[in-house]
């Protein structure tokens, strides 16, 4: 095929040496501009995104202003739409989620690189990112058939028998165990951010050098202090990206958090059983009632508030992990 | 393992080596060193099992469910056992084809834009917010469509909706993969097939685009993949119909949004079983695509970093 171009350059009439051939030059402007078309589009779709979801969240906003997300009461019924709940729900499932996942992460990604034999490191990596592809709605499921009843006999109760005469540690697990609030919506968010976390995580950890280990083990360090004193000081940056990135996927999380979090309370209430709402959840269950154009336009709101912080977080995470030799890439899709 | 690489195993260095003054600390640092070595194999071992406790549960359970009833009957009537997820199947078909009708070919056009000619700042612009998009919240992203195409637009629940909220998830990751294959394609090849005289757009299609074809593959593949599995946009947006429907302007059924219903709003026992054997067919589907996608990946060239 170039062949045949090269030929037609050198039939050119006035013996101009013209590789490309005008029609080629015709030809590479088309292309170029057609390619140009669709990188475009997608400043126009999130130009779209945003002038649509401010444009319909402009009634509540204007109603509620700053109590839309300092407000503590949400009473569609009255009018009233403060999404402090929602905003706390997001915030304290997340982080129980965090809290739960970013230690078991750390731990199997300091597994696969400082001890596993070889041949099994691509395997334990693939198997836990694998973790990635199962839809949210499954973990919902999942969670209500499997995981909700077992956390419930097996962690709630035992904990509210421990906990429940111990003063200000009994705030933790106020209320009936149900199986359907905070913890077991943030028992699901730590399996589902886990393969988020570890990818970054083990690859921050295979970054750091092995001569510094090699002079921790020369000084008669044990494999753990070496672990503790050279490769995770050295990777601390690059491990809080990848939790925060985590973060970030936990807060825009939804199906699964919506059919786990019992979405019946909203007080602002330090138990892990409280059956609260996030942000997501609160959309999911309320889109088929809003039937009032301030109904409608709370949510919209509550939609915004969840883009700017998810927003933040990841343009946070992504930060400090490309500060810190990782690659967000790594995370899949 | 542990004797292999840790110092005071050597007997006569023992007593000189200042970080062991006494024999109880020794002991008490190797205690350390096995409990620490026993929790990250504890956390290796767990991050692996619930991947597979997961996906034992769908198998086991779903599996009872699984005939061919399942795949080519419509559900009955509420509570009754019997029928099938056909509609859904189709459902989930039409919308993720339709999504991927638009979603492919833009995210390829902006990929190879990026990757060919994109240089300065306009570049640089759409790499940011093609980076962001990917990170965003599906469930916002189906409030946009919602906004657009339900509360206004076409006026009720539709699978159109659903099916532009699938295509705004699926373009920047198509885009972003494609673009990262493409820079991994030779700058040799390109020069090679310029130096003969073949016009730019030439080069692309006929030398750049082949040889990270694989790749690229890999992405869309992948992409497709995760769009299957989307509930809360189409929740949003298609809201989910039991019947058979061929009207995209209309709520259609679709396989994410049935395990949704049967897990959720159906009180009989039925229902779970159901929802189990659409877990097992959405995970199935879902499996088949990314083994496709590694078996792509041995057909060569360059690939995608997952």
């Amino acid at each position: 095929m170039a062949v045949q171009t090269a030929r037609r350059a050198e039939k050119l009439p006035g013996g101009r040496v013209n590789l490309a051939g005008r029609g080629s030059a015709l030809g590479d402007r088309a292309f170029q501009g057609i390619a140009f078309a669709f990188a475009a589009s997608i400043l126009v779709l999130i130009v779209t995104i945003f002038v649509v979801l401010f444009v319909d969240a402009r009634v509540a906003l204007a109603q509620e202003g700053l109590r839309f997300i300092t407000g503590q009461v949400w009473n569609p019924n009255e009018s009233i739409f403060g999404a402090l709940p929602y905003i706390y729900g997001t915030i304290f499932t997340s982080l129980i989620g965090l809290l739960i996942a970013t230690p078991i992460a750390v731990g199997a990604s300091l597994y696969i690189v400082e001890y596993a034999p070889n041949w099994l490191r691509a395997p334990i990596s693939f198997i836990v990112e694998l973790l990635a592809v199962i839809p949210s709605v499954i973990y919902g499921f999942w969670g209500l058939a499997v995981l909700a009843p077992f956390l419930r006999d097996r962690v709630e109760r035992p904990l509210k028998a421990a906990l429940g005469d111990v003063p200000v540690l009994n705030a933790l697990v106020e209320g009936p165990a149900r199986g359907r609030d905070m913890f077991v919506a943030g028992v699901i968010l730590s399996i589902m951010i886990l393969p988020t976390i570890m990818s970054v995580a083990r690859e921050v950890i295979s970054t750091v050098p092995g001569t510094q280990r090699e002079g921790m083990l020369a000084l008669g360090a044990t494999k753990w202090e070496m672990i503790k004193g050279a490769v995770l000081p050295y990777a601390r940056g690059g491990i809080v990206g990848a939790a925060i990135l985590g973060l970030g996927r936990a807060i825009g999380e939804t199906m699964a958090v919506t059919m786990l979090i019992g979405n019946s309370s909203t007080k602002i209430s330090w138990s892990l059983l409280t059956p609260g709402y996030t942000m997501a959840s609160a959309i999911a269950n309320q889109f088929a009632d809003a039937n009032s154009a301030v109904h409608f336009s709370a949510i919209i709101g509550v939609a915004v508030v969840l883009l700017f912080v998810t927003g933040a977080v990841n343009l946070v995470a992504r930060l400090i992990v490309s500060r810190f030799g990782g690659d967000t890439r790594a995370t899949g899709i | 393992m542990q004797g292999q690489m840790t110092a005071p195993s050597i007997p006569g260095a023992r007593p000189r080596l200042s970080l062991e003054a006494s024999d109880g600390q020794a002991r008490r640092r190797k205690i350390v060193n096995g409990i620490m070595t026993t929790l990250i194999g504890a956390a290796a071992l767990l991050g692996v099992s619930i991947l597979g406790i997961i996906l034992g549960y769908i198998i086991v359970k779903g599996a009872p469910a699984l005939n061919l009833d399942f795949f080519t009957k419509a559900p009955p009537a509420l509570g009754e056992a019997g029928g099938g997820v056909a509609p859904a199947i189709r459902g989930s078909l039409l919308i993720v084809g339709l999504a991927s009708l638009v979603g492919i070919p833009v995210g390829l056009g902006a990929g190879i834009y990026l990757a060919e000619f994109g240089r300065g700042r306009f570049a640089d612009t759409v790499r940011f917010i093609a980076d962001l998009m990917t990170g965003l919240p599906s469930i916002a992203i189906g409030a946009v469509a919602w906004a657009l195409l339900v509360k206004r637009g076409i006026g009720t629940y539709n699978a159109i909706a659903g099916s532009v909220a699938l295509a705004i998830i699926m373009i920047p990751i198509i885009t972003r993969t494609t673009e990262e294959i493409l820079k991994l394609v030779p700058n040799n090849l390109r020069e090679a097939s310029l130096a003969l005289g073949t016009p730019r757009w030439k080069t692309i299609v006929s030398v750049v685009l082949p040889v990270a074809r694989s790749g690229i593959l890999t992405g869309v593949i992948l992409s497709v993949a995760r769009v299957s599995g989307e509930t809360a946009p189409l929740l949003l947006t298609v809201l989910g119909n039991s019947f058979a429907s061929n009207n995209l302007r209309g709520p259609m059924a679709a396989l994410p949004l049935e395990i949704y219903q049967y897990a959720t709003k159906s009180p009989f026992a039925d229902s779970f079983t159901k929802a189990w054997g659409a877990s097992l067919v959405l995970i199935i589907i879902i499996g088949l695509l990314s083994l496709s996608v590694r078996l792509a990946a041995r057909l060569g060239g360059p690939q995608a970093r997952r």
